[in-house]
């Protein structure tokens, strides 16, 4: 499995394929588990493709908007999330201990998991680089208005910014502030203003019109 | 001290993240950036669900594996990130029971001769005779 198997004349080298460490241990692992049961590559395929095609912050969006045209649903989501989202009707269904964490005047939410990087996958998909760093985990509970600053927001003084750490078992999602100057928006395009740094809380949701 | 690695993730990546933010929020920068980050990602999932272990078991082992790799010196700065996850499942397959490390290193030499006669371009498949 090291790499003195390959210390070979370059041409050679060429000639045939080469798998580098991290895909010789990948590939050992899903062949032993496959032979041994545990795993199914065709199930294996679809969890790939599910996260690669179906699920993103494009999900996540979706549920703020619902949630600002909708105080009922809004209320049900910040009482049990998991619930909502999955009796709405509106959305694929998600796994459990999924809690909406509300911005409001005066109050505003990130979230963190300091220990990895434990992240509301069925709503936002895969973590960015950022969030799985050291310096975003350690920073963003120690200096929550420094990491604020360097994704370019400054929030009053007077605001309360309270830091959720994620564990395996509760996933958090920031109900970012509707932005004012969309009354009457149809959700689709209200969705539009949600990103994901938004869910995350080191961002606000757009204005409408900040777009280019 | 974490000043100086959050100084350089903020030029390279904060910047690239404006990027990103600014474009439609179903487009989005890819998933796994190599096929095998996908792979490991897939077989926690497909781990868990057969009830392998539970999340709180993973995220104390992926915890770990971070710390270790902290300690040795990996900047953290979450672009080693699948390296840790990887580390993470072998653990806790050995952990479990799943299989031990001698396996393990017999199945990365076969797949190390299986590709090494493999032409290149060609799908690397595994054969008895690579186990051999």
């Amino acid at each position: 499995m090291s790499d003195h198997d390959h210390e070979h004349e370059h041409d050679h080298d060429r000639d045939h394929s080469h798998l580098c460490d991290v895909q010789l241990r990948v590939r050992a692992l899903e062949t032993i588990l496959t032979e041994k049961g545990y795993i199914d590559p065709a199930v294996l395929d679809q969890i790939v493709e599910h996260f690669e095609t179906k699920v993103g912050p494009h999900v996540g969006a979706r549920v703020v908007a619902h949630a600002w045209t909708d105080t009922k649903f809004k209320a049900a989501l910040l009482e049990d999330a998991t619930r909502a989202i999955n009796e709405s009707g509106l959305f694929d269904q998600i796994g459990d201990h999924l809690v909406v964490v509300e911005n409001r005047p005066g109050e505003h939410n990130m979230v963190v998991c300091t220990l990895c990087s434990c992240y509301p996958w069925d709503v936002l998909g895969l973590p960015p680089v950022w969030y799985k760093s050291a310096p975003y985990r350690s920073r963003v509970v120690m200096d929550p208005r420094g990491v604020l600053a360097e994704f370019g927001v400054t929030l009053p003084e007077e605001t309360k910014i309270r830091v959720w750490d994620s564990t395996a078992e509760t996933r958090f999602l920031v109900l970012p502030q509707r932005p004012a100057g969309t009354e009457g928006w149809p959700e689709e395009r209200l969705a539009e203003l949600v990103t994901r740094d938004s869910m995350i809380g080191t961002r606000l949701a757009e204005q409408p019109g900040a777009r280019p | 001290m974490p000043t100086a690695p959050m100084d350089r993730i903020d030029e390279r990546q904060l910047a690239a993240l404006g990027a990103l933010n600014a474009i439609p929020a179903n487009e989005r920068a890819p998933t796994f950036n190599e096929p095998w980050e996908a792979q490991a990602f897939a077989i926690t999932l497909a781990l868990h669900r057969r009830g392998v272990f539970t999340w709180d078991e993973w995220a104390s082992t992926l915890g770990r594996a971070i710390r270790d790799a902290q300690a040795s010196g990996d900047p953290d700065t979450g672009s080693t990130y699948y390296r840790h996850w990887l580390a993470a499942i072998e653990r806790i397959v050995r952990d479990k029971g799943l299989t031990d490390e001698p396996t393990l290193a017999r199945y990365r030499e076969a797949w190390d001769r299986a590709a090494e006669r493999t032409p290149h371009g060609e799908p690397i498949v595994l054969t008895p005779s690579d186990l051999a």
